[in-house]
C-alpha cells in the first residue's frame, strides 16, 4: 500500500484516528467516573432494584463502562491497523 | 487466542482440582469433624508447595525469560497473571473492609484501581509493546536520551515499589498470624520464603506463570464465601445482584439503631492522624524510642465535599498507569494486537473481584448489624488477661470476638455502660473484615482457611512482581546499563538474584511497625507512581517536543512535592488543600511533574530528529519495525 511519500501520510492519518477515538472514549471515561461523585446525593434518592443510583455507580455501573470501554478500543485499533496496513506480526 | 493449546487445558483442571480440595475438605469437616490445624496447614502446604513447584519448573537461565518470560504470553494469560500481579493484600484483605468502615466514601478505591485500566488501555500498553525492552527506566532512558535520566527513572522505580512491596508483607504477617497462630513477625519470614521460591530462580518467567495460578486461587476463594454469605443472608446465590436488598436492610437498621453516619451517605469522613499516632506509638514500642505522640486531631472543615474523594481516586487511577510493575507486564506479550486486548482482559479478571467486593462488604456490615448488635458484653479471662467480649444468644461468649481481640485489631468497648452492644462500641480494623467475616457469619472453618489462602496468594503474587521490579532496576538499569556495559548475562542474573533477596528483607524489616492500614500503604505507592512516572509516560508518548532535562526535573520535582504533602498531612491534618488527605498526594505530585517536564523542555532545546523518530517509531504499529526480542533495534542514546 502506497510508496514512502504516501506512507509518511498514511501514518499521519492513522495516528489522527487514533487521537480522535482515545479523545472519544476518554470523555466517556470521565463522565462516567467524575460526574456521579459530584451528584451522588440527588442520584441516591432513586432507589433501582434496592440499589441506591448514586451509591451503585461507583460500585457498579461505572466498572462495567471501563470494561467495555477497553475492548472497544482494542477492537476498533486492531481493525484500524489493518485499514491502514499497519497491522504487527501476530503469530 | 492459545498459542499452546494444553495451556487453558492445565489451568482448567488445576481449577477442577483446587475445588475438589476444598469441597473434600468442607466435608471431612461437617461430616467427619476434621480439626481446624489441619485444615489451615493442609491449604498453606498446598498452595505454597503449588507455587514453588512452578517456579523451580520455570527455572530459567535465559534473560529474554528471566525479564519479559520470553515474550511469548498469551493475551488471556497474561489478563490473568496482570490481574493476581495488580490485586495485592490491599484489594483481598483491606478493600471491602474499607468499604465496610467508610461506606460511599470507600467507593474511591474501587473505581480508581479500575478506571486506571482505560488509560493504561488507550494511553500506554500498545506503544510500550512496541518498544519491547525490559524495564520501564529502559524506556525512560531511551526517550529521554541518556543514562542519566534512566538513573533518576530507575530510583523511583525501586521507590514506589519498595513501598509497595512493604504494604504487601504486612499482609502476609497479618493472615499468617491470625490462620497459623505464629506471631506476627515469624509470620512475615515464613510468607517471603513463599514469594523467594517463585522469583528467585525463574524471574518473570516463573512469576507470570505462578500468577495465573494465584489468581484462579484468589478469586474462587474471594467469591465462595460472599455467595454463602448471599445465600444465608438473602437465599439468593449471585452476590452482586443481590445486595441491593442489603443496602436497604443496612439503611433501615442504621435508622433504628440511630447511627448517625449512614452508609450509602457520601463524605462525611474527617481528616484525622489515627494511622500517624498508631504508628509512631508502635516504632516508639518496639524500638525502645521515644518519639512524642501528636495528640488526637480530627479535621471536618471539608466535611460533605467531593474533593478529597475525586483526588483519591483520580491519583490511583495514574497511578495504575504509572506502576512499573503493571507496565512492565505488557512487554511480556507476543504482540501489539495481543497487548490492547491483554489489557482488556486484565480488566476483567480484575472486575471480578471488585464488582463483588461492594457486595462483600455490605453483607458484612448488615450480618454484624442484625446479628451481633445488640448482644450481651461480657468478659472473659484468657492468658492472665480480663478481655471485654460479646455473648451469643446462648450467654457464651462468642469465640471469634476473642480470637481477633488478640491481634489488637478488635476492641469492645460499652461506652455507655448498659450491658449491650451497640454499634459504635465495636471498633475493627478494616483490614480484618475479609479475614473474620466468614467467622463472624458462622461459617465453616474451611471457608475461612481458603479466604486466608487466597489473601495470601494476592499477597504473594503482587510481591514477586515488585520484587522483579527492584531487582532489574539495579542488576539491569544501574549495573548493566550504566556501570558496566560489558558486564555477562551470568553475572548480571546472579547481581537480580542477591537483589530479590536483599529487598524482600529490607521490605520485612519495614514492616514490622505497622504504618497504616494496607490500603493507606498502597495508596502511598500510587501517588508516588502518580507523581513520578505517569506524566513523564504520556508526555514521552505524546508530546514529541519533551526532552531529558524536562523529563529528569519533573520527575524529581513530582516526587519530592509528593512526598512533601503526604509526610505533612499524615503527621498534621490541618495541613492540606481543599480536605485532600496524605493518600492523594501523587494529585499534587503529578500536577508539579507536569508543568516541570513541559516548563524545562520549552525553555531547553528540542530532542535530536532521531529521538523523534524513535516516538514515531513506538507510535505505529508495523511489522519489521517489532522487536522479537531485545534489544530493540530503537535508537537508544546510550
Amino acid at each position: 500500500m502506497g510508496d514512502q511519500k504516501g506512507s509518511g501520510n498514511r501514518l499521519e492519518a492513522y495516528w489522527k484516528a487514533n487521537l480522535r477515538l482515545i479523545w472519544i472514549l476518554l470523555a466517556i471515561w470521565f463522565a462516567v467516573a467524575y460526574v456521579p461523585p459530584l451528584f451522588v446525593n440527588q442520584l441516591n434518592a432513586i432507589v433501582i432494584a434496592g440499589f441506591p443510583l448514586g451509591y451503585y455507580m461507583g460500585s457498579q455501573g461505572s466498572l462495567i463502562v471501563f470494561v467495555v470501554l477497553i475492548f472497544y478500543y482494542a477492537w476498533r485499533m486492531n481493525k484500524m491497523d489493518q485499514e491502514y496496513g499497519l497491522r504487527d506480526k501476530d503469530k | 487466542m492459545f498459542q499452546n493449546m494444553t495451556l487453558p487445558k492445565a489451568y482448567g483442571l488445576f481449577t477442577i482440582g483446587f475445588l475438589l480440595f476444598s469441597i473434600t475438605l468442607l466435608l471431612l469437616e461437617l461430616f467427619a469433624g476434621l480439626p481446624t490445624g489441619i485444615i489451615g496447614w493442609a491449604f498453606i502446604l498446598l498452595t505454597m508447595g503449588l507455587y514453588a513447584t512452578i517456579g523451580i519448573m520455570s527455572r530459567t537461565k535465559v534473560l529474554d525469560e528471566y525479564y519479559v518470560a520470553g515474550r511469548r504470553v498469551p493475551a488471556f494469560a497474561n489478563g490473568m497473571a496482570t490481574g493476581a500481579d495488580w490485586m495485592s493484600a490491599a484489594s483481598f484483605i483491606s478493600m471491602a473492609g474499607s468499604l465496610w468502615v467508610l461506606g460511599y466514601d470507600g467507593l474511591a478505591y474501587i473505581m480508581g484501581w479500575t478506571g486506571g485500566y482505560v488509560l493504561l488501555a488507550l494511553l500506554f500498553a500498545p506503544y510500550l509493546r512496541k518498544f519491547g525492552q525490559f524495564t520501564i527506566p529502559d524506556f525512560v532512558g531511551a526517550r529521554f536520551g541518556g543514562n542519566k535520566a534512566r538513573g533518576v527513572a530507575a530510583v523511583a522505580a525501586i521507590i514506589v515499589s519498595f513501598t509497595y512491596v512493604t504494604a504487601q508483607v504486612t499482609g502476609v504477617g497479618l493472615i499468617m498470624s491470625r490462620f497459623i497462630g505464629v506471631p506476627y513477625e515469624l509470620g512475615v519470614v515464613i510468607g517471603l520464603s513463599g514469594v523467594l521460591v517463585c522469583s528467585f530462580l525463574g524471574g518473570m518467567k516463573a512469576v507470570t506463570w505462578t500468577q495465573v495460578a494465584q489468581y484462579i486461587i484468589l478469586i474462587t476463594a474471594y467469591l465462595i464465601p460472599v455467595t454463602f454469605l448471599a445465600v444465608k443472608l438473602t437465599g439468593f446465590p449471585i452476590s452482586e445482584l443481590a445486595y441491593g436488598q442489603a443496602l436497604q436492610n443496612i439503611q433501615k437498621l442504621e435508622a433504628d439503631q440511630k447511627i448517625t453516619k449512614g452508609y450509602v451517605t457520601p463524605y462525611n469522613e474527617p481528616l484525622t492522624n489515627a494511622s500517624s499516632r498508631g504508628a509512631i506509638t508502635q516504632i516508639n514500642q518496639m524500638a525502645g524510642t521515644t518519639m512524642p505522640v501528636a495528640e488526637p486531631k480530627s479535621v471536618p472543615d471539608w466535611l460533605n465535599t467531593p474533593w478529597d474523594f475525586i483526588a483519591l481516586t483520580f491519583v490511583l487511577m495514574i497511578g495504575t498507569a504509572g506502576l512499573p510493575h503493571i507496565l512492565i507486564r505488557f512487554y511480556t506479550v507476543p504482540s501489539i494486537r495481543e497487548s490492547r486486548v491483554s489489557v482488556g482482559w486484565a480488566l476483567f479478571f480484575i472486575f471480578l473481584l471488585y464488582f463483588t467486593a461492594p457486595a462483600y462488604a455490605a453483607f458484612s456490615r448488615w450480618e454484624i448489624l442484625q446479628n451481633v448488635v445488640g448482644l450481651k458484653i461480657g468478659s472473659v479471662e484468657d492468658s492472665g488477661k480480663t478481655w471485654t467480649t460479646v455473648l451469643g444468644k446462648d450467654g457464651k461468649p462468642l469465640p471469634w470476638v476473642l480470637g481477633f481481640a488478640k491481634t489488637g485489631l478488635l476492641t469492645i468497648t460499652d461506652a455507655n455502660k448498659d450491658g449491650v452492644l451497640q454499634f459504635t462500641d465495636l471498633s475493627i480494623n478494616a483490614d480484618l473484615i475479609v479475614l473474620s467475616t466468614p467467622e463472624i457469619a458462622g461459617l465453616p472453618y474451611t471457608i475461612f482457611a481458603l479466604v486466608a489462602a487466597g489473601g495470601l496468594a494476592a499477597a504473594l503474587s503482587t510481591a514477586d512482581g515488585l520484587l522483579v521490579v527492584i531487582a532489574s532496576a539495579v542488576a539491569h538499569d544501574f549495573y548493566f546499563r550504566i556501570l558496566n556495559p560489558k558486564a555477562s548475562a551470568q553475572s548480571r542474573m546472579n547481581l537480580g538474584k542477591a537483589m530479590v533477596v536483599v529487598a524482600a528483607a529490607a521490605a520485612a524489616l519495614a514492616a514490622m511497625p505497622r504504618l497504616a492500614l494496607i490500603v493507606q500503604m498502597v495508596s502511598w505507592a500510587f501517588s508516588l507512581a502518580a507523581g513520578s512516572f505517569f506524566p513523564i509516560v504520556l508526555l514521552g508518548i505524546f508530546w514529541k517536543r519533551a526532552n531529558g532535562p524536562g523529563a529528569i526535573a519533573g520527575i524529581i520535582g513530582g516526587l519530592a512535592v509528593t512526598i512533601f504533602y503526604m509526610v505533612n498531612n499524615y503527621l498534621d491534618p490541618s495541613f492540606n488543600i481543599l480536605g485532600i488527605s496524605h493518600l492523594s498526594s501523587g494529585l499534587f505530585g503529578a500536577a508539579a511533574n507536569f508543568a516541570l517536564t513541559i516548563g524545562v523542555s520549552l525553555v531547553t532545546a528540542p530532542p535530536p530528529k532521531e529521538i523523534q523518530d524513535f516516538v514515531d517509531h513506538v507510535r505505529h504499529p508495523r511489522d519489521e519495525d517489532v522487536a522479537e526480542s531485545a534489544p530493540a533495534a530503537a535508537p537508544a542514546a546510550e
